[in-house]
């Protein structure tokens, strides 16, 4: 029927990373640490995370950090919240969080909170539940949740919860999956995900599942990839993901390979990007697909890299 | 990332062979010492990265520096160092942020799902104040009216509602988009929104009725659309004794199992109800009866045929209808 091209998607991620003369890498140049995740993730999750020189690549992360503590998407950006949980998360990958400062950067992500227990994105106060689950995770991950007013953050995160059982960005807005998996994510870490009606969510979360055997980010829209890891991972932390028909989607993630050259789009026939193929295989890894590396589905890291974090010490 | 490049209505000068920035040494992108992703630039944008970065780096919060976020922004929507430094820049200069608002429409029009653009209007709508409600809420529209489910203007039009006011005209709007498409989810969302924050209208408990009444109808309309049912739950507070105690709500079920097609969202319901202690009516028993497949077995509740029904009907989730079934008393 279809089956995981592990090499194709290996050597795809790393001509990415290579290419020249493309108009892509040039406009994504700002959030090249984004795309370092998702790529070195995939990589890892696929056993090939040596094909890449780990010394370069913290390197240069390190050059990303901004004299704040946040880390900016490239080298020379403004810092933001989104890049330093990527840079977290990619020194993570190589067992090398210890050098950094743990101090600074959490004393960076802490200065975002605000009154109300939300998180803003950077100095000019966008505020999303997205922030939210970032700045949870970042701080579990660097052991530092004692740096902010965790009760109030997950007052706010249950605030933006919905009658449908849903999440949105912030109170009021409407139920969509991306935002889900950041609520659902950040109360697992937190240990609150007793304020979730699992049910009733877990429901809402089935119903995203379509004809084609793929997953909608929200009712009637069409299926994406990426919501394989956003309804996928949320069901699996609250235990639901029994609910979903595993076979139809595995076939629909394998669908959107492109067979050829490698790489994951966001539904058939569409043009690949990395973004898609990180999440394609992650969903793939969570549905314990044959060849892949168990991931967390809070962390969104690798099971062996979460527990090098948490059971060291 | 959307990469839309604006189209220029006039031959583009090279920044190089400008008169008014041949004293600025250009900086290249430094991607490192051994450079892990070394990429080419498009030859244009190479050039205006790399003066920006360097009126960037000296921290030149000039007219020119300005005009030049703006050829970076045209190009590349996505680069938010550059959004940031034109905010610093804006403040600087103390610039008329009207025409800021214009160029800011312009360039949503093509880039309608950047966070950075959403948030950049944010930030020039606060300081104007409720001043500018209406044309918040009217760009917002114009962008709706391209995609209706466009989850950043949804998000910035209900900040305006709450930071700015001007509600008058919301419950009609979310008429207006579902009578486009009732199956619009954002517009369900939004009504709920509308109903139960909007300082003109009483709160829930005083639009309970007409509410109920809408829902049943758009019900009737398209009976598997989820949005709707979901919105008929809200405005019982997601209450199963409130719902099977509300005549309209069995009348609805009732209908729609009647027609024999499209009721798996209708036997959903019925289902919660039922394991609630709900007394199905004989209306009700007979419309499930109707529908029951033959491999059904003889002797089973209601409840359990219903399990059944839905099994059959709605095969994706089979596993889910049958969790169902197994923890039925």
């Amino acid at each position: 029927m279809g089956e995981l091209n592990i090499e194709n998607h290996a050597r795809y991620i790393l001509s990415v990373e290579k290419k020249k003369d493309s108009f892509e890498s040039v406009v994504m140049e700002h959030l090249r640490l984004n795309g370092a995740y998702w790529g070195l993730t995939t990589l890892d999750i696929m056993g090939k995370l040596d094909a890449v020189d780990q010394d370069e690549v913290v390197s240069w992360v390190m050059q990303c950090q901004d004299e704040s503590g946040g880390f900016g998407g490239n080298i020379g950006h403004d810092p933001h919240i989104l890049y330093t949980l990527s840079a977290i998360q990619v020194l993570a990958l190589f067992d090398k969080i210890d050098v950094l400062e743990t101090e600074k950067v959490s004393n960076y992500i802490a200065g975002l909170q605000n009154e109300d227990g939300s998180f803003s994105g950077d100095m000019w106060g966008e505020v999303d539940t997205r922030f939210s689950y970032i700045s949870l995770c970042s701080l579990a991950l660097l052991h530092r949740l004692d740096k902010i007013n965790v009760e109030a953050a997950v007052k706010y995160i249950v605030s933006c919860k919905n009658l449908d059982g849903g999440f949105g960005c912030t109170p009021g807005a409407e139920s969509h999956a991306g935002q889900i998996f950041c609520c659902v994510g950040a109360l697992a870490i937190t240990g609150a995900l007793h304020h979730i009606d699992k049910d009733l969510l877990g429901w809402w979360l089935c119903e995203r599942q379509v004809i084609t055997g793929g997953l909608n980010g929200r009712p009637e829209k069409l299926p994406d990839v990426c919501y394989s890891w956003w309804v996928l991972s949320s069901l699996i932390m609250i235990d639901r993901v029994h609910w979903i028909d595993k076979k139809k989607l595995v076939q629909f993630i394998l669908d959107c390979q492109d067979k050829e050259n490698g790489g994951i789009s966001d539904r058939p026939d569409d043009a690949v990007d990395v973004f898609h193929t990180y999440f394609g295989v992650a969903g793939l890894s969570l549905l314990e697909y044959p060849g892949l590396k168990p991931i967390d589905p809070a962390y969104a890291l690798p099971v062996d890299v979460v527990n090098r974090i948490f059971l060291r010490r | 990332m959307s990469r839309k490049v604006k189209e220029e209505s006039c031959v583009r000068v090279p920044i190089c062979q400008r008169p008014e920035w041949s004293d600025v040494c250009p900086v290249p992108q430094d991607d490192g010492p051994n450079p892990i992703v070394p990429i080419a630039y498009a030859e244009e944008f190479r050039e205006i990265m790399d003066y920006f970065r360097a009126v960037y780096l000296a921290d030149e919060r000039s007219p020119r520096a300005l005009q030049l976020t703006q050829e970076a922004v045209s190009l590349n929507s996505g680069n938010y160092t550059v959004w940031q430094f034109r905010r610093v820049i804006l403040e600087a200069l103390n610039v008329d942020l009207h025409e800021e608002m214009d160029f800011v429409a312009r360039i949503i029009r093509d880039n309608a799902k950047n966070y950075l653009i959403w948030h950049h209007r944010r930030w020039i709508a606060r300081k104007f104040g409720a001043d500018v409600a209406s044309k918040e809420l009217e760009i917002t529209k114009e962008v709706l009216f391209r995609d209706a489910k466009n989850y950043h203007a949804w998000s910035h039009r209900q900040w305006v509602l709450q930071e700015l006011g001007g509600w008058d005209e919301e419950l009609a709007y979310c008429d207006e988009l579902l009578e486009d498409d009732i199956f619009n989810d954002s517009a369900w969302n939004q009504r709920y929104f509308v109903v139960t924050r909007s300082p003109l209208l009483g709160g829930l408990e005083a639009m309970k009725d007409s509410e109920v009444a809408y829902a049943v109808k758009a019900i009737l309309a398209k009976p598997e659309n989820e949005s709707s049912w979901r919105y008929l739950r809200a405005l019982h507070n997601n209450s199963l004794s409130s719902l099977s105690k509300d005549p309209r709500v069995a009348s609805v079920f009732v209908n729609v199992l009647k027609s024999k097609k499209d009721y798996v969202e209708a036997l959903n319901l019925v289902l919660d109800l039922l394991c609630r202690h709900y007394e199905p009516s004989d209306e009700l028993k007979n419309s499930i009866d109707a529908i029951s497949p033959d491999s059904c077995p003889p002797g089973s509740s209601v409840a359990q045929k219903v399990c059944h029904i839905l099994q059959v009907a709605d095969p994706m989730r089979a596993d889910y209808w049958e969790w169902r079934h197994s923890v039925l008393v």
